[in-house]
């Protein structure tokens, strides 16, 4: 059993080099603008926010307000049109697409919605995959993770065998494996009920806490967003 | 609702273009190798038939007289005594480019269907009279240019004849007054005296001709339709792979219109008549296709045929309404067996099914069992028709059984070994690697039987004909030991040649003779008591002293193929006109589809005195060929065209072998190339579908081009996986070929050689076929806008 | 045969099209002799081929009694036909052969053919002894008025007897016959004399028969003008021994050009002038392969007193040979009851 206070598993030494420790994700001046059916829409207009360890921060708004697009963009899934976002000090607008899956892989772990695991590998595999990639696997803080998340009993089913809840509570013990500094969530409990979804994302307050990770959830539910230790709400691509 | 649900059922085509392309091309290839393959039979056998007509040999029966041959008189005697009768004279005539068969006919007196007679009439006056004129095909015309004088083309006559009036084909073949057979006409007036009382020695023969040549080229024909048909199987896997896709990816659509009220009923008409739309521009497509193909291959097939039985084929093509017919019907049906199961599961859709692809791939990993059970039973049958099913078609039964005993094991196959890797997988992405390279098995299986089928068939046809090459080049420097071969013009300069070749040069009878051996038409050929013989003679068995046997003219040696066909052993006793002999031996004699007697000179000379016997091969030295030649022309007065030296005989023997297999090589390319095209469509297909399981990787931390590139090993795996069962499946093929086909379709067997060079070839090409084809689904995939991947995340599909 | 033969022999010169009148015989010569007027007939030696003109024929047809009672008609015909104005042997010749035979019964037609070339020795014909003949067929004897007629096909045969006991009678003017306005003719003499005996081979068995025969002889190089399509031609025996030849030649875009001749019974033949015959057909009958032919006629020559009809025997007596025509025995009734043959061709 690990200490909470003392999370043996943090052994980055960017994160923990710095004193006082600069943020793990800090975003400044966003933009980004797509290509709709009646012209260019922005969907992020100059928005600024710093995330530090251990912080919890929930960003709500309006199907649409570019929740979403900024979290995508955070996770170097898209670039941005301007602006600058750092993930544990490093300026990810300037890394080509080969550096941005280099951060994917090792400082950030992302839970969507839904379609979060790999088809072809049992649970067990899933859970183990991105810290393995990572070069971060700990067979035990692994097994820990299964078992807080109830898992153990279903490590070797396959995802389509699991319900949705089951298939969630996967994708969190995958994304808090490698000990990311960083996890990003994007409506993980969008497609669960809410007894479910409450659970779920217990959990992963809980262990994301334990992990001594900052957390940045997306959701349009101002009750989810209530939990996190600070909100940010975002409208017509601005912070308000 | 009819009209919107329609065009809800088809929108599916208009966002998957690709897909859509997919299943008209394979359908269209599918027919189109099939109808080629059909177009060139039919052309081969009306060609046959034409033949037949041309010689008159077809259709009514001859009258003939054995190693004599008529007189005109003997013409005009039965004629005159109420004989409906008709002469021909037959020969070789010198002619631009090489020879040409010359038929002499009188169309004055030729039966109906004498294609020639009738167009020569159009002419009368220059046919029958003054210098002549030659009839020929086109292509027989460009063969015969302007010698020995002015051609006329005229369509619908058998190719690689010429045809002129009986009188000028005798002065032509400078032999006035002779005739080697005459027609009868099926129509005889009543109260005709007995023939023989007329020409002695007359005997009236049945057509045979067309009959024969159908026989000989039989198996050649069997082998087309069989690549055909093997085309057309890998053709019907792509259409499969693309209905049931389609099926699977509308299945939301399908549920969707049900519950709005569209009756089942309705529904299948609906998809019905898609699949009819689809068909009928297939077929069309394929039809052309096949046309294209069939022009293409006919020269090459003509060219076996001709060089191979002798069969003349027209290197044309016609067309007919029928054949468009049989191309599209072909069309239809292949695509009811490719739609039959996927029009079945629409029926019993349950409405409340949820669309989860996965959980078809995942009843298809189910199916693998049924697939290893039925392959099983197969690979029994197959076994079965190898030690039961005689003949041809019970050979080809065999190879069909275990073609398809090995396609059906593949998906099994694949999966152990897939199975196997993700086992001593260690590093994530690997394991990930061979776990969703299992994952695709279903979706790519169909594609791979296909690509399993062609390889196989790859290593089986080229083991088949480099070991036949092989054998038949060894069995030529074997058999043609004489290093010059000549035809004199006369029994007196047979004479002079024997006199002049004493002390200078070996003369060896090389006399020939049509007869009939053991019920069946075959040749007499002499073997001179020679070292020739003894140390060169390709013997497969033979007696003790055998030589000395055949020398003694007690005994005989016959070829494989007779010994085969007869059950003959050496110690047998064979009929020949004239006695029966011993069989001291049994030869090989690669390309001849007649049984053939091998005697001594003297014992052919008593049991046909009437055979001509003015055939020799001279050995001399080396060095001297040049000077025996000129000696021959000068002193003998020998001219040039009588004299073949050794090397001549053997390169056009080897042109003629290359050239037979020529369109087996196409057909193999042309079947691998579908095989490619399937394994591009599949991923193409899959493309899309596999987009969940890509997207989570990438967003763990995997770039697009990094997938990409293992999305290309994974095709090229795959590829290779196939190619190692389709080696051991295609040598098995290859041993049907020689030991089973070939005996069956020729009569003899061949000596089965090793390629290895040639696996790892074709190896390399399977795997550049994979690579060709997963290229651009993989390079769609690296340049695929990241919000396809995150879309993924977002909706559901 | 088959039916492209029609090309050879009567339709093939250089140019030719069946506008050019029936069977072609309206071209122009090219190096062949043409007939002249006034001509002197020697035999027998005119009995014989005339290879520099273009086409011949000897042509024999025959009414028959069986000594069952019913009616017969024979035919026996040998046709030369020049490629070339020359002669020669073997198989070069320019002379083409061709023997038509019919049998006409009350109820069936039976007809066949043969081809031959004349130098090879399969065909032709001699004046003296008389001998014509192709293959195993022949009209032979020792000379033309007395001759046995043997022919053969699938389904009958036969052999007669013929006798002559009047003269030849030449047509038209002395033998010249003039087949158009324009003037083109042939030589054509006949003998309608002939009694006849010998008996028939059908399929239900032999038939002994007696009757008359009459043989036309007739060579030219160019008897048809280019627009006429076809002849009606009769040859009519009246009970007092008076005979009359005429024929139709049937044109395109002209009158039909009527002509004959009249024949006491001493064999003195009388010219009848163009268009004082007048014909007319009354009835048709529908032959396979023939189309409507006439079959029952009206002919009248009022100077003579002549108003008959003349009506076929068998009315589908077809030829159904390479270049086909009607050719059957024919009743006469009217002012000058008898029999008769009747040709008809073009009608298909």
């Amino acid at each position: 059993m690990r200490s909470v206070t003392e999370p043996s598993h943090i052994n980055d030494p960017e994160a923990a080099a710095v004193d006082p420790p600069p943020p793990v994700l800090a975003i400044a001046s966003l933009s980004k603008s797509f290509d709709g059916p009646g012209g260019r829409v922005t969907v992020l207009d100059g928005v600024s926010l710093d995330l530090r360890r251990g912080e919890t921060l929930a960003l709500t708004g309006e199907s649409g307000s570019g929740k979403s697009t900024l979290l995508h963009c955070a996770a170097g899934l898209e670039t941005p049109d301007a602006g600058e976002i750092r993930v544990a000090g490093q300026e990810i607008g300037a890394l080509d697409d080969r550096g941005r899956a280099e951060i994917r892989r090792t400082r950030l772990a992302v839970v969507f919605q839904q379609f979060n695991l790999i088809p072809s590998l049992d649970v067990g595999a899933n859970i183990a995959f991105q810290a393995r990639l990572a070069g971060r696997y700990d067979a035990e803080w692994t097994d820990d993770l299964a078992r807080r998340l109830g898992l153990d009993a279903h490590l070797g089913k396959y995802p389509e065998e699991l319900s949705g809840g089951q298939q969630q509570r996967v994708a969190v013990a995958r994304a808090l494996a490698p000990s990311p500094a960083l996890v990003l969530a994007d409506e993980p409990t969008g497609n669960l009920d809410e007894a479910t979804g409450d659970v779920v994302l217990d959990l992963m307050f809980e262990l994301v806490a334990e992990a001594g990770a900052a957390l940045l959830l997306v959701t349009h539910s101002a009750r989810l967003a209530a939990r996190a230790d600070r909100r940010a709400h975002l409208s017509h691509g601005r912070l308000a | 609702m009819t009209g919107p649900a329609l065009s809800a059922i088809l929108s599916h085509w208009r966002r998957q273009p690709g897909q859509f392309l997919t299943m008209i091309l394979g359908l269209a290839l599918a027919t189109a190798l099939w109808t080629g393959v059909q177009a060139i039979n039919a052309e081969a056998r009306a060609s046959y038939d034409r033949a037949a007509g041309a010689l008159g040999g077809g259709t009514v029966d001859v009258f003939l007289r054995d190693g004599v041959g008529f007189q005109d008189a003997d013409f005009v005697a039965l004629r005159r005594a109420g004989w409906r009768v008709s002469p021909v004279i037959e020969g070789w005539i010198a002619a631009e480019r090489g020879r040409v068969r010359l038929i002499g006919l009188d169309p004055l007196t030729a039966p109906p269907g004498t294609e020639a007679a009738a167009i020569a009439i159009g002419d009368p006056s220059d046919f029958l009279t003054g210098s002549g004129q030659i009839l020929a095909a086109p292509a027989t015309v460009d063969r015969l240019g302007t010698v020995p004088l002015d051609a006329v083309s005229a369509r619908g006559l058998a190719p690689g004849f010429a045809f002129a009036d009986i009188g000028i084909a005798q002065r032509l073949l400078d032999r006035p007054g002779e005739i080697d057979r005459m027609l009868i006409h099926p129509d005889q007036p009543m109260g005709l005296p007995d023939p023989a009382e007329i020409v002695p020695g007359i005997t009236r023969e049945e057509p045979q001709t067309a009959a024969d040549l159908a026989r000989l080229t039989d198996s050649f024909h069997l082998n087309l339709t069989a690549f055909g048909f093997l085309s057309f199987a890998v053709g019907l896997f792509i259409v499969n792979g693309a209905v049931g896709l389609a099926f699977e990816q509308r299945r939301v659509v399908f549920r969707t219109l049900r519950t709005l009220g569209l009756p089942v009923s309705t529904l299948i008409a609906l998809l019905l008549a898609e699949l009819l739309a689809i068909a009928l521009v297939a077929g069309i497509l394929g039809v052309g296709l096949g046309y294209l193909i069939a022009a293409a291959l006919l020269p090459d097939v003509a060219a076996t045929l001709r060089g191979l039985y002798g069969a003349n084929v027209e290197g044309t093509l016609s067309i007919s309404p029928l054949w468009w017919a049989a191309g599209l019907l072909i069309a239809f049906l292949g695509t009811a067996i490719a739609a039959t199961g996927t029009l079945w599961k629409v029926a019993r859709l349950p409405l409340l099914a949820p669309a989860r692809p996965r959980a078809w791939a995942r009843a298809s990993m189910a199916a693998l069992r049924w697939q290893l059970a039925a392959s099983g039973l197969l690979a029994v049958l197959a076994v079965g028709a190898g030690f039961l099913g005689t003949g041809l078609i019970g050979g080809f039964a065999l190879l069909g059984a275990l073609l398809l005993a090995a396609a059906l094991a593949l998906p099994g196959l694949l999966s152990g070994a897939l199975a196997l890797g993700a086992h001593f997988a260690k590093r994530p992405l690997a394991q990930w690697f061979w776990a969703d390279t299992g994952q695709q098995l279903p979706g790519l299986s169909l594609a791979l039987m296909a690509l399993l089928l062609a390889l196989a068939a790859n290593i089986g046809v080229g083991t088949m004909v480099s070991s036949f090459r092989l054998t038949f080049l060894g069995w030529l420097d074997q058999r043609l030991a004489a290093e010059l071969y000549v035809t004199v013009e006369s029994p007196a300069q047979a004479a002079a040649l024997l006199e002049w070749a004493d002390g200078r040069a070996t003369a060896l009878p090389n006399w020939q003779t049509d007869t009939v051996i053991a019920g069946a038409p075959g040749e007499v050929l002499t073997a001179a008591d020679h070292a020739t013989y003894r140390d060169h003679w390709p013997l497969l068995d033979a007696l003790p002293d055998a030589w000395d046997a055949v020398a003694s003219g007690t005994a005989a040696m016959v070829n494989e193929q007779l010994a085969r066909r007869e059950g003959l052993r050496p110690g047998d006793m064979v009929d020949l006109p004239g006695g029966p002999v011993t069989l001291a031996g049994i030869y090989s004699d690669y390309g001849n589809p007649k049984g053939q007697v091998l005697i001594a000179p003297d014992a052919f000379a008593g049991r046909f005195p009437d055979a001509p016997r003015q055939s020799f091969g001279l050995r001399v030295a080396p060095g001297e060929v040049a000077a025996i030649r000129e000696s021959l022309a000068t002193e003998i007065g020998l001219s040039p065209q009588r004299i073949l030296e050794q090397g001549e005989i053997k390169r056009v023997s080897r042109q003629v072998f290359e050239q037979t297999f020529t369109v087996t090589g196409a057909l193999n390319t042309l079947t691998l190339s579908v095989a490619g095209f399937a394994i591009l469509t599949s991923l193409l297909t899959l493309a899309n579908m596999r987009l969940p399981g890509l997207a989570p990787v990438w967003a763990l931390g995997l770039t697009r081009a990094q997938l990409a590139r293992i999305e290309l090993v994974r095709a090229m795996l795959l590829a290779l996986l196939t190619a190692i069962v389709a080696l051991p499946v295609g040598l098995i093929l290859a041993w049907v070929l020689l030991a089973v086909i070939n005996v069956e379709a020729f009569g003899w067997k061949l000596p089965m050689y090793l390629f290895p060079g040639q696996w790892a070839a074709l190896g390399g090409a399977a795997m550049g076929a994979a690579l060709l084809a997963g290229l651009w689904p993989a390079r769609r995939l690296a340049r695929r806008p990241a919000a396809d991947l995150i879309k993924v995340f977002a909706h559901e599909r | 045969m088959n039916a492209r033969i029609l090309t050879v022999l009567l339709l093939a010169w250089p140019g030719s099209a069946l506008a050019q009148g029936f069977a072609g015989l309206g071209q122009d010569p090219g190096g062949f002799s043409l007939p002249a007027p006034d001509p002197v007939f020697q035999f027998p030696e005119d009995h014989g081929p005339h290879p520099d003109f273009r086409i011949e024929w000897w042509y024999l047809t025959a009414n028959l009694e069986g000594a069952d009672g019913k009616t017969y008609g024979a035919q026996w015909t040998l046709f030369r036909n020049a490629l070339a104005p020359e002669d020669g042997t073997g198989w070069d010749t320019p002379q083409i052969w061709m023997g038509h035979a019919g049998l006409t019964t009350e109820t069936e037609h039976y007809s066949t053919e043969r081809f031959a070339r004349g130098g090879i020795g399969t065909a032709g014909v001699t004046a003296e002894p008389f001998n014509a003949f192709i293959d195993d067929w022949a009209m032979a004897g020792p000379s033309l008025s007395e001759v046995t007629l043997t022919a053969r096909g699938s389904d009958f045969a036969y052999r007669l007897e013929a006798k002559a006991d009047g003269p030849f009678v030449p047509q038209g003017a002395a033998g010249y016959s003039v087949k158009s306005p324009e003037g083109q003719a042939s030589y054509y003499y006949s003998q309608p004399f002939y009694t006849v005996s010998g008996a028939l081979t059908l399929p239900e068995g032999e038939v002994s028969v007696t009757g008359t025969a009459w043989l036309d002889r007739e060579w030219s190089s160019q008897p048809l003008s280019g627009d006429q399509i076809g002849w009606d031609w009769f040859a009519l025996n009246f009970p007092d021994g008076e005979k009359m030849m005429a024929f139709r030649l049937r044109h395109e875009a002209a009158p039909d050009y009527i002509n004959g001749t009249w024949i006491a019974a001493d064999g003195t033949p009388e010219p009848i002038p163009p268009g004082k015959i007048a014909m007319r057909p009354e009835a048709t009958t529908y032959v396979e392969g023939g189309g409507d032919v006439p079959t029952s006629w009206a002919l009248s020559l009022p100077e003579r007193g002549l108003d008959i009809t003349v009506a076929a025997i068998n009315p589908r007596a077809w030829m159904d040979t390479a270049i086909a025509y009607w050719e059957g025995p024919v009743r006469v009734a009217g002012s000058h009851p008898g029999i008769g043959y009747l040709e008809m061709t073009g009608y298909e």
